[in-house]
C-alpha cells in the first residue's frame, strides 16, 4: 500500500497546489483545508489501490 | 378547515376531497399557510413563503373545477421546493449568502413547473445545507433545520427543509435533490417517504447543480402514492437537461397495488450490514420479515464506491464554485467552505480513476440485478443526531457525524439506482429503509413500498 501523506506533506501540497491554481487560502482556513484534503486523499487511496483493467472507461453521460 | 383533516390526510387524499367538493383548494392552501406560520417557524424549514401566489394558484384550481375543467392530477395539493429549484420571481439561494445577490429567477425549474401544471400549489422554498454539501441540514446563514420529532436534533440534509416540512405536517409533498443521499437521509430522519429516481429520469433544468455526475431530483411525501404521483408528472425526456434520459415516461401510480408477486427481493449484506446502530438493522429486518425475504446478497467494493463518490463530489463541487472560492471564501458557510476549498485541490488522476471505478462498479451491480429485482438496506446508520454534534458512536466506534450519515446512501446514488426510502419507527425517532431497484425500475421500488405501507409496516411520521 502507498505511504499515506503526513500532515506536513498535506500542508506542503495544499500551499503549492493552491498557489499553482491561483486559489488564495487564508491562514484561518488553512488547517481545515488541510484536514479535508487529508480526508479526500484517504478516500482516493482506497480508489487508487484498486486494480482496474485498462479497458474500463469512465462513463460520461453527456452526448453532444 | 372543514371537510378534510389537513395533517391526517396524504396529498392525494386532499386532492380527492378538493375534487369531490368536500373542501376548496383555497381552504387547503389556507390550512397549509396556517400550519407553516405556526409549526414552520419551529423547524425552520422555509426560506420563502409564497402566501399570495399560493392563494391565487389555489383559487384557479377552484375556478377550474367550478367551470368543469380538469385542474390536473395534483389539483390543489400543497407542495414546497428545496431552495435550489428556481421559482419564477424568487432568488434561488441554494442555502448560500452569495447567491442572495443574484436576481430573481425568470422561470420555474422544470420539476416545479411540472408539479404546478398538474395542479399542485407551490407554498414556498425550503432551507438546506449550503450548496447541498451536507447530510445534516445545518446552515450557518439561515439557521439549522430542526427535526420535527425532536427540535434539538437535525432534520438531515441536504434537503433538510424538505424532510422537516413533511414531518412537521406543513405540506404533504416536497421537492428535494439527492447527490449522495440528500433526499433519502432527511426523509429517514424526519419520518417521510423519499423517492430518489434513476439518474437522468427527472429533469434537473432550472436547479442549482452540486456534483453533476450524481445530482438527482426527487420527492418526499406523506405516502407512497404521493411521491409516485409526483414522479409520474415530473419524469421523462427534457432537452434542457443534458443528462436527462430519452426513455419515454412510464406511469407508476396505476401499478402501486399490484403487490410484489414476481419480484425477487434480497437484503444487502457486507458494507450495508455493519457500521450502524443495531436499531437500523432491526428496521431492515422488520421490513424483510414483512416481505418474507431471507435472501442476502453482497455488492462488492461498496466501501470503495463511497470513497470514489466522495472524490468526485469534492472535485465537481469545487469546480462550480471556484470563482467565489478564489475571491470571497469568507462568504461561504464555515460548515462547507473548507471542504469546497479542499475539493479544488483534487488531482485529476484521482478524479478520473474514481470515474473509471464507477463504470466497473456499475457493471458488477448490473450482474446482481440479473439475479434479484429489489435490494433492501438501511438509509442512515443511526437516528437523527443532535444539532452541532461533531461525532457519533457507530457500532462502538467514534466517527465524524456529518460524512457518516451517508455511509449507506452514497454507494447507491454513485451509480444512479432508483431508491425509495420508507419511514419506519422502532424507537422514539423515525428511521428509514432503502428499497433499491435496477435502473429505471421505479415501479418495482414503489410497489414494494406500497405493499409495506398497506401492511402498516411503514408509515409517515407526522408530528402532532
Amino acid at each position: 500500500m502507498r505511504r499515506m501523506p503526513t500532515p506536513e506533506d498535506l500542508g506542503a501540497y495544499v500551499d503549492e497546489a493552491a498557489k499553482l491554481i491561483d486559489l488564495p487560502i487564508a491562514a484561518e482556513h488553512r488547517p481545515g483545508v488541510i484536514q479535508f484534503v487529508g480526508v479526500i486523499m484517504g478516500a482516493a487511496a482506497a480508489v487508487m489501490e484498486f486494480p482496474l483493467p485498462d479497458d474500463v472507461e469512465g462513463a460520461p453521460v453527456f452526448e453532444p | 378547515m372543514s371537510g378534510v383533516d389537513y395533517v391526517g390526510s396524504d396529498g392525494l387524499g386532499l386532492v380527492s376531497a378538493i375534487r369531490s367538493g368536500g373542501v376548496s383548494a383555497r381552504a387547503v392552501a389556507d390550512a397549509a399557510l396556517a400550519r407553516i406560520a405556526t409549526r414552520g417557524v419551529a423547524v425552520n424549514a422555509f426560506t420563502t413563503v409564497l402566501a399570495d401566489q399560493a392563494r391565487a394558484d389555489a383559487a384557479r384550481v377552484d375556478e377550474a373545477l367550478a367551470a368543469g375543467r380538469d385542474p390536473g392530477p395534483l389539483a390543489g395539493m400543497p407542495f414546497a421546493a428545496k431552495d435550489l429549484f428556481d421559482i419564477a420571481g424568487v432568488t434561488t439561494l441554494a442555502g448560500s449568502k452569495i447567491n442572495a445577490e443574484r436576481p430573481p429567477a425568470a422561470r420555474d425549474a422544470a420539476a416545479v413547473a411540472a408539479l404546478r401544471r398538474a395542479g399542485a400549489v407551490l407554498m414556498g422554498a425550503l432551507n438546506m445545507d449550503e450548496y447541498a454539501y451536507g447530510f445534516t441540514g445545518e446552515n450557518s446563514h439561515y439557521g439549522p433545520i430542526r427535526n420535527p420529532h425532536d427540535p434539538a436534533r437535525v432534520a438531515g440534509g441536504s434537503s433538510g427543509g424538505s424532510g422537516a416540512a413533511v414531518g412537521a405536517g406543513l405540506v404533504p409533498l416536497t421537492l428535494g435533490s439527492d447527490t449522495n443521499g440528500s433526499v433519502r437521509v432527511p426523509a429517514a430522519l424526519c419520518g417521510a417517504f423519499g423517492l430518489k429516481p434513476t439518474y437522468g429520469r427527472v429533469s434537473r433544468a432550472g436547479s442549482a447543480l452540486f456534483a453533476g455526475s450524481f445530482d438527482h431530483v426527487g420527492a418526499l411525501g406523506r405516502s407512497v402514492r404521493d411521491v409516485a404521483a409526483a414522479f409520474d408528472v415530473m419524469h421523462g425526456p427534457d432537452p434542457d437537461d443534458p443528462v436527462c434520459s430519452p426513455r419515454p415516461a412510464e406511469s407508476c401510480l396505476p401499478v402501486l397495488g399490484q403487490g410484489i408477486g414476481g419480484l425477487r427481493v434480497a437484503v444487502l449484506d457486507g458494507h450495508f450490514a455493519r457500521g450502524g446502530e443495531p436499531e437500523v438493522f432491526g428496521a431492515v429486518a422488520a421490513v424483510a420479515a414483512a416481505l418474507g425475504v431471507t435472501r442476502r446478497v453482497t455488492i462488492p467494493e461498496a466501501h470503495r464506491a463511497r470513497a470514489a463518490a466522495m472524490v468526485i463530489t469534492a472535485s465537481e463541487g469545487a469546480s462550480i464554485h471556484l470563482a467565489d472560492l478564489r475571491t470571497r471564501p469568507q462568504d461561504f458557510d464555515p460548515l462547507t467552505r473548507d471542504r469546497f476549498l479542499a475539493g479544488a485541490l483534487v488531482p485529476g488522476v484521482f478524479y478520473q480513476q474514481a470515474q473509471r471505478f464507477r463504470a466497473w462498479y456499475r457493471a458488477r451491480v448490473a450482474e446482481i440485478f440479473r439475479e434479484v429485482d429489489v435490494l433492501l438496506a438501511p438509509t442512515t446508520p443511526c437516528p437523527a443526531p443532535r444539532i452541532g454534534q461533531e461525532r457519533i458512536v457507530l457500532d462502538g466506534v467514534e466517527v465524524l457525524t456529518r460524512p457518516n450519515l451517508g455511509v449507506y446512501t452514497q454507494p447507491i446514488s454513485f451509480i444512479g439506482l432508483p431508491v425509495l426510502s420508507v419511514p419506519i419507527r422502532t424507537g422514539a425517532l423515525p428511521l428509514g429503509v432503502q428499497i433499491i431497484g435496477a435502473p429505471f425500475r421505479e415501479t418495482h421500488v414503489l410497489r414494494v413500498g406500497a405493499l409495506l405501507e398497506s401492511k402498516g409496516v411503514v408509515a409517515a411520521a407526522v408530528a402532532a
